[in-house]
């Protein structure tokens, strides 16, 4: 039965690269899921109020927004938030990641969506956040913890599919 | 219009390529030489259209016909000649044609070049040849037509990727393909032995010119591509066990197998079902390279754009292909007869042992490749497997190898002793040894293992050598008598002793580079120096330069050794505003023995620049050995022998075909 | 300037014997202590630039590979061990940032599966060879005379060499 044995482990390999197809090399699971929000203070940028740390978001359910003046999708990205801001609905907290003063200046001349906003320019924290690109959203319960990690624009799409059903579901516990 | 005459080109090929795979089961059943005769002229038709479309591709890059899309999102006018050219295979369409295109050279190489094969076992070698020409027509034509054009062709193009502008990159391809490719004449070969039901010596000795070339030229393909990512990448390394890397890798450990398996068959006539498994194995495995390119499954540095869409295409065509051919050979294996045995020790013994170690090893790659997709699929982690899993476990599975090349050509056929070989190898072994205590005592006593790798590639170069010395009686018999004996030895003999040695020399670059390579960093202004084993760098100047399509920072640099001038040394910084990138064009000299590179970095403030100074040593001949690995086997592949053949059956067992044509 | 000879001894040379002096480091980046710089940099060329198609930290010009540098450095700094400073890396980014996989229950088969194969082969090997000593070495018996002679001659213009 050996000579049927080349074919069987085919089907196999065959099997896996097909699974593969569906699959995103690249995309990589956040550290942080299910974890407490890491400790963190970081200073204001000199115009918004106050900084942030990561006693500010502990609390209620809320978002932890990841971005820079310099990306281009987080351009894209900073209405949505401006409609959520609006809503009044979830507090968005702002980390501004490796950028520039002057930089994050421009960037509130669009508009602050933010409750707190903290300027990470040495990217440390983003680090402890386990960020590798901008904008990222991590979503917090009310004790701190890290349910969901998004990496890419917040778009109405992913908000409907998918923060807004957690959201519901974690204020809805206690 | 060059499209369009492209594009129908490629629809008779994709016809011929029908006709040609189903002519050889209609001629035998019909009894119709007529139709037998036609599977060649398919085959040789298919190629001249092939050739007229890839010729219309090519047309339109060399004259920025920007009403192709594929030429208007890879090509630019400023562009130099060269790469205008190789641009036509450095994107997927363009690839596959070529791919194509060395498909049907190889068939039509067979159609005009294997009259010693006979007629019933070729037609359908070209048949099964004409199968796997009409999936990847069929894919190029759907999937992947690089004659697609533009409703509103722009001005000018995209420009290729400043990385991919370059010598050695545009030839690396093409020879790459003529290897992984070529593989599939060894498929063809296969599925046609077990449609036949018969394996035999003949086939051995009809398949083996076939799978040397291929092998020759990926050979000759990997080594280029190693050699462009060290003078290009900027930081001399030349393999990193990327995923695609280890695609072409695979093939090559396949096919080195399966040309050393084919020996064994050819002279015991056993060893069948395993050589014809080899065989389907090798193009499988460069099917499934072929796909990991392009299918985004794996991330890799030489990925081109993923389409989910061909993906699912090329792994129908692995499913036919692989699965049909392994099906086949569950069904038909039992049909082969086996032959007569041989002793352990013995050189089909060692044969059998080199295939059985180049299998685990060729399986070490594999999983190292896909085992983070198989623990993805699990549900588990997400992990990477780089370098350091291979270096634990390749290279000592690869050393026993290593110490059997030297061995096994001293091996007798049939029976020998082992002390009988060893003492045929008795210089070679002091040669090893004497290296290995040259080795520790001008390197450093802490570097045992690179003593033992040297002294492992002195083993087998000196092995090699020795072979030659032997069979020519040196020293034995008056040197008259041992150049006749030269002239009169085969040159396949020559062939293996050049690419046994070329392999010890390759593994000697491996050892100096890894071993003892070293390396500065530093901020220099002009005028400065920094000091490196032995030799002073000292940056000259920093100026502006142009390039047909790029500005660039020149920097020179003078090298001394004790005060004497070595060199001059110019590095540049290029950026290709078409693209807007930047790329390194390390500054390299080589004394072909050892390499010195340097590497210009960023400016900073203050009139510096950051600057990168190594030393390379023995790293040349790590593609000197490569490139005589591939001479041995050109040299093998020129021996007459492998052109006369067998002659002819006159009464073949199935159809009965007129012998005039 | 700081001078850094590789000079790659102990068996530990295993680990690094295909790897490649890298490109990407920066003078400002490097420590002043050679032993510490040296840790840093062996280290880095196991953690993976996860941002970048297949390269280490090392190797990358990237901006993350370059946080991820300084960050390994002032870990090593702060008087962390190889281990710790690996894995303060790996709990933030997780396993796929080691280039040598970990070695736990679910890549068991990756590190064993080399060596079992080399068992298996062996073990095969064995197995052909004793097999074929069994077997009648008779000629196949679907040749003909005429082909049986021409392939011996065959094999005997091959066996003269």
């Amino acid at each position: 039965m050996s000579r049927f044995a080349p074919l069987a482990v085919f089907l196999l390999v065959f099997a896996g690269l097909g699974f593969g197809l569906t699959n995103n090399p690249q995309k990589m699971p956040s550290m942080l899921i299910d974890r407490a929000l890491p400790t963190f203070s970081l200073q204001a940028v000199d115009g918004a109020a106050g900084g942030l740390s990561s006693v500010d978001v502990i609390g209620e359910v809320a978002l932890v927004n990841v971005f820079a003046s310099w990306c281009p999708v987080c351009r894209e990205e900073h209405p949505m938030l401006e409609k959520l801001a609006a809503a009044r609905d979830v507090k968005i907290y702002g980390v501004d990641w490796k950028d520039s003063r002057v930089g994050a200046r421009r960037w509130l001349g669009y508009g602050n969506p933010y409750t707190r906003l903290g300027f990470d320019e040495s990217g440390r924290v983003g680090v402890d956040l386990g960020v590798t690109g901008v904008p990222e959203t991590f979503l917090v319960d009310r004790d701190g913890r890290v349910r969901y990690r998004h990496a890419g624009a917040l778009t109405d799409g992913v908000w409907k599919d998918v923060f807004e059903p957690m959201i519901k579901a974690l204020r809805s516990q206690k | 219009m060059t499209a369009n005459i492209g594009y129908f080109a490629l629809l008779l090929a994709l016809m011929l390529s029908l006709a040609q795979s189903l002519a050889p089961f209609i001629a035998f059943r019909r009894r119709d030489p007529v139709i037998a005769a036609f599977v060649d002229h398919a085959a040789l038709a298919q190629l001249v259209f092939v050739a007229a479309a890839f010729s219309c591709l090519t047309y339109a890059f060399v004259t920025s016909d920007f009403s192709l899309s594929v030429v208007a999102a890879n090509s630019h006018s400023a562009k130099p000649l060269l790469y205008k050219v190789s641009g036509v295979w450095a994107n997927h369409e363009g690839s596959m044609l070529l791919w194509v295109l060395i498909l049907s050279i190889f068939g039509a190489a067979v159609a005009l070049f294997g009259d010693n094969i006979p007629d019933r076992l070729r037609s359908l070698v070209l048949g099964v040849h004409g199968m796997i020409a009409f999936g990847f027509l069929t894919f190029v034509v759907t999937t992947s037509n690089p004659f697609a054009t533009l409703a509103n062709p722009p001005a000018d193009g995209a420009g290729l990727n400043p990385i991919l502008q370059d010598p050695g990159l545009a030839f690396h391809p093409p020879f790459l393909y003529l290897g992984y490719v070529g593989f599939s004449m060894a498929f063809s070969f296969s599925i046609a032995a077990l449609i036949e039901g018969r394996v035999d010596a003949c086939w051995a000795r009809w398949v083996r010119p076939w799978v040397l070339a291929a092998w020759c030229f990926l050979t000759i393909g990997i080594a280029l591509g190693s050699f462009w990512a060290y003078y290009t990448l900027g930081w001399g390394g030349w393999w990193f066990w990327d995923p695609v890397e280890n695609a072409s890798l695979m093939p090559w450990l396949a096919g080195t197998a399966l040309l050393h398996s084919a020996l064994v068959v050819e002279r015991r006539n056993t060893l069948t079902s395993w050589t014809i498994l080899l065989g389907i194995l090798t193009f499988s495995l460069s099917l499934v390279g072929t796909f990991l390119v392009r299918s985004g499954v794996l991330t890799s540095v030489h990925a081109f754009a993923q389409d989910p869409a061909r993906g699912v295409f090329i792994l129908g065509l692995i499913g036919v292909a692989t699965g049909g051919a392994l099906t086949l050979f569950a069904f038909r294996v039992q049909a082969i007869k086996s032959g007569s045995p041989f002793s352990l020790v013995s050189r089909e013994g060692g044969l059998t042992f080199n295939n059985a170690l180049l299998s685990v090893v060729a399986f070490t790659v594999f999983l190292g490749t896909f085992y983070p997709l198989v623990i993805d699929m699990i549900g588990g982690d997400k992990i990477s497997v780089g370098p350091p899993y291979y270096n634990r476990t390749f290279v000592p599975l690869a050393t026993p190898l290593l110490i059997f090349m030297a061995l096994g050509p001293a091996l007798k056929w049939k029976r020998d002793t082992l002390a009988g070989a060893l003492g045929k190898l008795k210089y070679a072994l002091a040669a090893a040894v004497v290296i290995f205590a040259l080795t520790l005592a001008f390197g450093s006593l802490a570097n045992v293992l690179a003593a033992v790798f040297m002294a492992l590639a002195a083993w087998i170069v000196v092995g090699s050598l020795l072979m030659v010395a032997q069979r020519v009686r040196l020293g034995s018999a008056p040197f008259s008598t041992s150049l006749r004996l030269a002239g009169a030895t085969p040159r396949a003999f020559y062939g293996l002793v050049v690419a046994h040695a070329g392999m010890g020399v390759l593994l000697a670059g491996i050892t100096g580079m890894s071993a003892w390579a070293s390396e500065k960093i530093g901020v220099m202004h002009v005028g400065e120096s920094m000091a490196l084993s032995g030799y002073e760098l000292k940056l000259r100047s920093v100026k502006d330069a142009q390039g047909p399509n790029y500005d660039a920072e020149r920097a020179t640099f003078e090298v001394t050794r004790k005060r004497r001038p070595v060199t001059r040394m110019i590095t540049e910084r290029r950026y290709f505003p078409v693209r807007q990138q930047m790329t390194t064009a390390a500054g390299i000299h080589t004394n072909l023995a050892s390499n010195l590179y340097v590497v210009l970095g960023d400016a900073d403030n203050a009139g510096g620049w950051t600057v990168r100074f190594y030393v390379h040593p023995f790293v040349p001949f790590i593609w000197i050995g490569a490139l005589l690995m591939a001479f041995g086997g050109f040299i093998s592949l020129s021996d007459r022998r492998l052109r006369v053949g067998a002659p002819q059956r006159s009464a073949p067992a199935g159809v009965a075909l007129a012998p005039a044509e | 300037m700081t001078a850094r000879s590789k000079a790659k001894g102990s068996l530990i040379a295993a680990a690094l014997f295909l790897s490649a002096p890298a490109l990407a480091v920066t003078p400002d980046e490097m420590l002043k202590d050679p032993a510490l710089e040296a840790r840093a940099r062996d280290l880095s060329q196991e953690l993976r630039c996860v941002v970048c198609q297949n390269q280490s930290i090392d190797d990358s010009n990237a901006p993350l590979a370059h946080d991820l540098r300084v960050l390994l450095r002032e870990r090593l700094q702060s008087g962390d061990s190889d281990r710790a400073a690996i894995e303060y890396i790996v709990a933030r980014y997780g396993n796929f940032v080691l280039l040598k996989p970990p070695m736990q229950l679910n890549t068991a088969l990756l590190w064993v599966g080399p060596a079992l194969a080399a068992f298996l082969a062996l073990f095969c090997f064995a197995r052909y060879l004793r097999g074929l000593s069994g077997a009648p070495a008779a000629a196949p018996a679907d040749f003909t005379h005429d082909e049986a002679s021409r392939l011996d001659a065959l094999l005997e213009e091959k066996n003269a060499k």
